[in-house]
């Protein structure tokens, strides 16, 4: 089988995400590899590097700059005409691009595969992860987006793949960019942190969640996260939640700080190596979930936390 | 301009899902079912810019068993005009209800179709980004802002790592994210109102479209569940035990 993997990246670096997105292309079969974007030839060399992939797709045109759907989709449909099956991680870009490109195609896609079990087979969860679904394709050619941290990453050197041009028909005239506005951060990235450190309602508002979390975050070198009702109540950017809605992470080590534990936020980190948790109701659902649990007031427990570290 | 916003009956997204001990999917039987809480963000943003003088008219449509009649008396409740049930026993997935819905964009030709971002029981986060490809349409996916301007829509978008605007020609299909807005609660007098209001039935062969599954369940099973954990009586044995594990 011939696989088509969508490289993330902002024109300048490649993202970690495409990483285990090529482990599980290549449980399927020959990996190639789409760098789509506006003055990415760095990108398609760094894609190039990449442990296992036969060949760069390099679409270097102004109209991909920003991986605009209506622009990149019927690109991709061309090329699968000589693919088997295209994988996309699910980032916000993967789940935006992927279900155009398989309506396109008049396939059903599968969304966020945690494994593969065979060439048509793959395991997802279902009901925000209460679920485990093993679903097979009857379709032709597969379109998959595929859950970062359910696969190890690929080798990120040590492949030398061929870069090939590939031109397709540009701009769809549909949809335009406008701007971005990026979230500031010098920690490290939440999906690919080995360590997280997550704040809930209880922290009271953001000059206190800066004050708590962030030191402790600091000290551990970890990214910070936080739950929907802490970002609600905007003690930070919406881009820190972690939950069905927000990001999925599985870090060595999650600490949840001031977390009651709904559904909805545990599906976004249930599959950490170790959880912690720090809550003053003994009975929150979290500490069902947690190896190691501390009840006590997070205002108390956590700066002495932070000063004995 | 006419407003379509598709919306689902699933799950209530306070019940814990039961998977079933023959590995056949969840159960369902007894359960509380409520409209997709991402579908009720699309539905309110409907009436905000039909509330806002652009749009007329708001069609809320459902695609499931004669129960999910419930689901759009909820959505007419809310301020949705009229409804169409297009009804099946049969579970539909992406795919085909991006193409009935695409049949019903064909009759009523709205302006904008507003969808959740995904259901929260398949969770597949799809049928926005089809139906806007079956109708060659932009998308604008994971809204949290939507402004009309004359014949183009700006969608401002929760991306991975911030915030990202696009504008969109119109027609045009938007999903909706959390932060969208919050929707309002229906009112007695507007429950009992919504009960005069159209509610047309309809089957997916009245569209044309073949709803057979392309993706077969094997099986469903519970996650794997976690160990016991500990508890720590104090700060000092915390603090131990992360050095234990070389975090610390």
């Amino acid at each position: 089988m011939k696989t088509l993997v969508w490289v993330e990246h902002d024109n300048a670096s490649l993202k970690d995400a495409t990483l285990a997105t090529v482990t599980a292309a290549a449980r399927l079969g020959e990996v190639h590899l789409l760098v789509a974007g506006s003055g990415c030839r760095a990108v398609a060399e760094a894609a190039a590097q990449i442990a296992g992939v036969g060949k760069v797709h390099l679409a270097d045109n102004a109209a991909y700059e920003h991986g605009l759907a209506e622009n990149v989709a019927p690109l991709i449909v061309d090329l699968m005409g000589h693919h088997d099956a295209v994988l996309f991680p699910a980032t916000t870009t993967g789940k935006n691009i992927a279900p155009r490109v398989a309506a396109l195609l008049d396939v059903m896609q599968l969304s966020d595969i945690i494994s593969v079990e065979g060439e048509k087979t793959f395991t997802r969860p279902i009901y925000a992860g209460n679920a485990i679904a093993t679903v097979e394709s009857s379709d032709a050619r597969l379109v998959i987006t595929v859950r970062g941290t359910a696969f190890e990453k690929a080798a990120a050197t040590g492949g030398s793949a061929a870069i090939e041009d590939v031109a397709g028909a540009g701009d769809a005239g549909l949809s335009s960019f406008v701007s971005a506005e990026v979230a500031k951060s010098e920690r490290p990235e939440l999906t690919s942190a080995k360590i997280i450190v997550s704040g809930g309602r209880a922290l009271k508002d953001s000059a206190t969640f800066e004050e708590y979390i962030m030191p402790l975050a600091d000290k551990l070198g970890a990214a910070v996260g936080a739950s929907r009702a802490a970002v609600d109540a905007g003690y930070v950017p919406n881009d820190y939640q972690v939950g069905q809605t927000g990001k999925i992470v599985a870090p060595e080590v999650y600490i949840a700080v001031g977390i009651s534990g709904a559904i909805q936020h545990l599906a976004g980190m249930k599959d950490s190596k170790t959880i912690i948790a720090i809550n003053k109701d003994e009975d929150a659902p979290i500490f069902q979930v947690a190896d190691i649990g501390l009840v006590a007031d997070l205002f108390n427990a956590v700066p002495e936390l932070t000063g004995k570290l | 301009m006419k407003i379509l916003v598709p919306v689902k009956r699933v799950i209530d997204y306070n019940v814990k899902p039961r998977v079933k001990s023959d590995g056949s999917g969840v159960d369902l039987s007894n359960v509380k079912m409520s409209m997709n809480p991402f579908d009720e963000i699309a539905v309110e943003e409907a009436i905000r810019l039909k509330e806002a003088g652009k749009a007329e008219e708001i069609i809320a449509v459902s695609v499931g068993p004669a129960k999910a009649q419930e689901t759009l008396r909820t959505a007419l409740a809310m301020g949705a005009d009229r409804a169409i049930l297009v009804q099946t026993d049969d579970e539909v997935e992406p795919l085909a209800v991006a193409k009935i819905l695409k049949a019903i964009v064909a009759e009523e030709n709205p302006g904008l179709v507003i969808l959740g971002k995904q259901a929260i029981d398949d969770d597949s986060n799809q049928t926005g980004q089809m139906l806007a490809a079956l109708l060659g349409r932009p998308q604008g996916t994971f809204a949290s802002k939507v402004e009309i301007d004359g014949d183009s829509v700006a969608v401002t978008r929760e991306v991975d790592g911030g915030l990202e605007t696009v504008k969109l020609a119109m027609p045009a299909v938007v999903t909706t994210d959390l932060r969208l807005n919050e929707p309002r609660y229906a009112s007695l007098p507007n429950i009992m109102k919504a009960k005069k209001k159209p509610l047309d039935t309809k089957s997916p062969a009245d569209y044309g479209v073949d709803t057979a599954p392309r993706l077969k369940t094997l099986k469903v099973n519970e996650p794997p569940v976690r160990q016991a954990g500990i508890k720590v009586p104090d700060v000092d044995t915390l603090v131990a035990k992360l050095k234990e594990m070389g975090v610390a």
